[in-house]
């Protein structure tokens, strides 16, 4: 019995950590609508600077002083970021700030091995929480004692600073409805700068904290980032209380289910997270959004199908991209199919999140389906090529069948989330099930047969079906299903009013999109001749991502460029220089200031105004602009 | 449309294929992979490593008189991108041969790109027994002692130990789960009266470690095998010291010796522990501190493991490359089949079996000393004793 008390208390202690964390992102998105990808930054950095400071300061004073000291220096850098990069482009398309945040995480991770040392750093332990405290024959660790007591007094500062302050009761009405605060005349500046201040010195503490427990190391971010998205989702977005629960929740589970099931932590917290949505689709505590009262800014741009001159500048780019084998060398050729490749991958994402309004954060499960139906395929079957590229995609299609009907009854970021929670179910399914995928040493010897062997002749292959994919997507874009679906996102109480079925609408997109990536994921089975679960994980979906904002949310075939010019720059980065994120990171941080519309929308933006102030007959500059869209 | 984008990505293209090509066409390249990005703390040491060979090699007049040039190149930890990386040195740089990587999964995708392209592969770090034995291949070699190596010299002295019932905690994945199956194998080969009672998978980096040493001590084992490193070992251990964990138990732990994680745990050490590692402060051989004193002059640093196992790939691939007198693959296989030589740890052979090098691990029992930890009591563990016999690995190695 003294066990499983114990036991639970162990599970209280790890839930205060991750709620500190989660709180601080639940009050950012609450308010800012931000996804902070660089929440889990924040948190590392507050762990390093603490660990310096602590090394510094002698004493019980100077331990917990240098641990909230390091706290508010990382507020200190959160406000910088917010007021110099976020504040410009709050007014960008939903999900931009992501690429921002991203883009500071990269940075981040190479910044403190520069800083501070390859090395793991192991700092001391807390002034009078050293030992542990016997509770009939098992040990608590004191520490542990002292989170668990943290957890609820943080939770009851926030619900007073919240219920109890003029600020708490704004940040409570942004929550709410935003735009309703904004109208009323509350200087938006200031209380966006104040919550993202707060939310990062929330991370920062919860990140200081973890010295006397864990070891402080560069990759510390990635570790809690996912975990704490899903805890605040599962809370309800923008509910503290909700978070703190779910903190809860995830903890004991894990701490109980490793007794049955030693194996379940990898997975759990997205099983529990899968489980709420489909049950509870706004998170335990959350509240459905309100429905948006503005059209997104597509109106100011309305989308058209390319001109004849245009189409010709298509194909004659498509021609010249093919006579790539005549003076290219094999290296630059598998780079080209590569880069061929994931254009198809963008462009099926780009088909789910601009035409329909559905961003994914999974989408490389069915890249990563696509890639192990082929493998499965050519291994057990034995299939010939033709048949497992014809075949193999169908695995991402089942896959974006069943996933998909549940993802599309959700919206925003709770479908993002749905979909994120479902990619990692299935990696962990290709991670775990060791006697079928390999586990994570994959399933090898995957090369493609003679007559696609050669790197021209794959290039070519890559080039023609990238060229197809893109162009069917198109073509479907401005077909009456796309018409159907553009308009379940620009407004479901109308579209449902003129009696278009958008649930079945967004799912065949889902199924459109997911089957394309496939198509992807098939053709990089034979690129690589391998397959393992990196291609269905977290960091592929986010590149996806990155690829769809850098070119532009609100374009037709943004996505094209976007893919070419990220997929380019990290091969072209990670071959060049050891600080590729750095380098990597900085580049995204400067085109989200320069092009906060993507580089294809910002030309767009650019080719109208010519447009209208020049004469008719448009100048030749403009000509090549407008066929970047 | 996509006038635009595919000159953006030729010419990308073209300027990484136009790059880099500093090396003369008389020198011999070797191309070298690693995730150096992914795991600093590991690799950092072993460039400092390989750097050093390197210039060890040239100072004493190259390659047969050819200048050793070695192309680095990042994987970032994902086995797609180490092929893109393997790629570029095979196709753009020209080189002789592929070395490097340290994740098992990398390890074996550059395997097969070298078995598809017939390249030469000389694979530094990864320790899964698959890449010598179930997915060998003849373009492949490997420099370190394997999973099943270092699980047969920590089964060695753990079956002396009185214990009987035992625990487990590995990382979940490949290397842990092969890390644990293979001890247990072992271990009940010798000890038929073990009892298994409890085994933890955290996942790898995430360990949630007090609720898993909590679940360990509840099933009461008299003795643990731990395959956890880095980060999640810190955790680990704290929690453990101070829930108790470790008192009056047994523990023998993989790779637990080596400074690159051992020193990171400072005044929490825990002693007596049975470890395979690297004490380089207690090695008194000539070859040893030949090596010491080289690395101490160039870099005023003392060497982790990594740095051992950096130094000895490219000896042994300059080795290779000298005894074959050619770049050409099937003269490197046949120069490297039975090739022996000598390392700082004494002297060495690629095993023509299975192209396993016979490099051994120290074996010893961690110890606090001036509050930092240290390991005692080691000896050497010869890498060819500890390897199963020839049948057993005919029948584990598919023909080439």
């Amino acid at each position: 019995m003294a066990f499983y008390v114990v036991q639970f208390l162990t599970g209280l202690a790890s839930a205060a950590s991750l709620f500190l964390v989660a709180s601080g992102l639940s009050i950012i998105f609450g308010v800012t609508r931000i996804v902070n990808f660089a929440h889990g930054a924040f948190y590392m950095i507050g762990a390093y600077i603490a660990f310096t400071l602590t090394e510094r300061l002698s004493g019980a004073f100077g331990f917990w002083g240098a641990i909230v000291a390091a706290a508010f220096a990382v507020a200190l850098i959160g406000i910088i970021v917010e007021m110099v990069l976020l504040r410009r482009i709050y007014h960008a398309p939903e999900l931009f700030q992501l690429l921002a945040t991203f883009g500071l995480t990269l940075m981040v991770e190479d910044l403190v091995v520069l800083i501070w040392g390859p090395d793991d750093l192991v700092g001391r332990r807390a002034p009078g929480f050293r030992g542990a405290i016997d509770f009939f024959g098992q040990n608590i660790p004191s520490y542990d004692l002292f989170l668990i007591v943290l957890g609820p007094v943080v939770l009851g500062i926030l619900w007073l600073l919240f219920q109890r302050t003029r600020w708490g009761v704004l940040v409570r009405a942004a929550t709410q409805d935003r735009d309703m605060v904004a109208a009323l005349g509350v200087n938006q500046k200031w209380l966006f700068t104040s919550v993202f201040a707060v939310g990062v010195f929330l991370a920062a503490l919860g990140g200081a904290l973890q010295i006397p427990r864990d070891a402080v190391h560069h990759a510390m971010d990635l570790r809690i980032i996912v975990e704490v998205f899903v805890v605040v989702v599962i809370g309800g977005l923008g509910s503290i209380i909700g978070a703190f629960v779910a903190a809860v929740l995830v903890s004991e589970l894990n701490a109980f289910g490793i007794l049955i099931f030693p194996k379940i932590s990898i997975i759990l917290v997205f099983l529990v997270m899968a489980a709420v949505l489909i049950v509870r689709p706004w998170g335990l505590f959350g509240r459905p959004e309100a429905p948006a009262r503005k059209t997104p800014g597509l109106t100011v741009n309305p989308w058209r199908p390319l001109t004849s001159n245009e189409r010709l500048a298509a194909l004659a780019a498509l021609v010249v991209a093919a006579t790539l084998p005549l003076f290219a060398g094999n290296y630059a050729l598998t780079v080209g199919s590569e880069i061929a490749i994931s254009v198809i991958f963008a462009v099926s994402l780009h088909f789910l999140m601009s035409v329909g309004g559905l961003a994914s954060f999974g989408h490389a499960a069915y890249f990563g389906l696509g890639a192990y139906g082929v493998a499965f395929l050519a291994k057990m079957a034995g299939l010939p090529m033709i048949g497992c590229l014809l075949l193999g995609p169908l695995l991402g299609c089942m896959g974006a069948a069943v996933f998909g009907f549940f993802a599309v009854q959700l919206s925003g970021v709770y479908f993002a989330m749905l979909t994120l929670a479902f990619a990692q179910i299935v990696w962990s399914i290709a991670f775990q099930w060791v006697s079928v995928t390999g586990g994570d040493n994959g399933i090898l010897s995957i090369w493609p047969e003679k007559w696609a062997a050669s790197p021209s002749h794959f290039y070519w292959l890559a080039l023609g079906v990238s060229a197809l994919v893109t162009i069917a997507l198109r073509a479907m874009v401005f077909s009456p299903f796309g018409y159907a679906l553009r308009a379940t996102r620009d407004s479901l109480l109308r579209s449902e009013a003129v009696g278009i079925n958008a649930k079945r609408i967004q799912w065949t997109a889902f199924v459109i999109a997911g089957t394309t990536a496939g198509i992807g994921g098939a053709l990089f089975a034979y690129l690589k001749g391998s397959v393992f679960p990196d291609n269905l994980g977290i960091s592929l979906s986010v590149d996806a991502l990155v690829m769809v904002l850098l070119g532009g949310v609100e374009t037709v075939s943004g996505a094209v460029i976007g893919a070419i010019v990220y997929k380019a720059l990290n091969i072209w980065l990670v071959s060049q220089t050891d600080l590729s994120k750095l380098v990597l990171g900085g580049f995204i941080v400067l085109i989200v200031v320069v092009f906060p519309k993507g580089i294809v929308g910002m030309l767009e933006m650019l080719a109208q105004r010519r447009r209208k102030t020049s004469p008719p007959g448009s100048p030749l500059l403009a000509k090549p602009i407008e066929s970047a869209e | 449309m996509r006038a635009k984008n595919y000159f953006v990505g030729a010419a990308f293209a073209l300027l990484a294929s136009g790059m880099a090509h500093s090396a003369l066409a008389q020198d011999i390249k070797i191309g070298e992979i690693n995730s150096y990005s992914l795991l600093p703390a590991f690799t950092e040491p072993y460039r400092k490593g390989w750097q050093l060979a390197v210039e060890e090699i040239n100072a004493a007049g190259g390659i047969n008189g050819k200048k050793l040039v070695v192309i680095s190149k990042d994987d970032g930890g994902k086995p797609a991108d180490a092929q893109t990386a393997a790629n570029e040195l095979v196709s753009s740089e020209g080189v002789a041969m592929l070395t490097g990587t340290f994740l098992s999964n990398i390890g074996l995708a550059v395997s097969d790109f070298a078995n598809q392209k017939k390249v030469f592969f000389l694979a530094a770090e990864p320790l899964t027994d698959a890449i010598t034995w179930s997915k060998g291949n003849k373009y492949t070699f490997r420099l370190r002692p394997s999973n099943y190596m270092q699980a047969a010299m920590l089964v060695e002295a753990a079956s002396k130990l009185p214990a009987k019932r035992w625990a487990t905690i590995a990382p979940n994945y490949e290397y842990g789960q092969s890390a644990v199956a293979v001890f247990k194998k072992l271990m009940s080969e010798k000890r038929p009266d073990i009892q298994w009672v409890d085994e933890q998978w955290p996942p790898q980096g995430k360990i949630d470690a007090g609720p898993v040493v909590q679940a360990v001590a509840a099933a009461n084992p008299e003795a643990i095998l731990n395959v956890t490193f880095g980060a999640d070992l810190v955790k680990l251990v704290r929690e453990g010291n101070t829930r108790g964990l470790f008192k009056g138990r047994e523990v023998v732990s993989f790779l637990t010796g080596e400074p690159e994680y051992l020193d990171p745990l400072k005044d929490e050490t825990p002693e007596g522990w049975i470890v395979t590692g690297y004490p380089w402060y207690s090695i008194k051989t000539p070859e040893h501190d030949a090596f010491l004193k080289a690395y101490q002059a160039k870099y005023n640093d003392y060497p982790r493991l990594g740095s051992i196992v950096g130094y000895q790939t490219i000896k042994s691939a300059a080795a290779i490359l000298a005894k074959a007198g050619s770049t050409d693959p099937e003269k490197l296989i046949a120069a490297a089949e039975g090739l022996s030589m000598p390392s700082p740890f004494g002297e060495i052979t690629f095993r023509k079996i299975d192209h396993q090098s016979t490099l051994g691990a120290y074996v010893g029992k961690t110890a606090l000393k001036d509050g930092k930890g240290v390991m005692v009591d080691s000896s050497y563990k010869k890498g060819a004793d500890y390897l199963p016999g020839d049948a057993e690995v005919e029948k584990l190695r598919p023909k080439d």
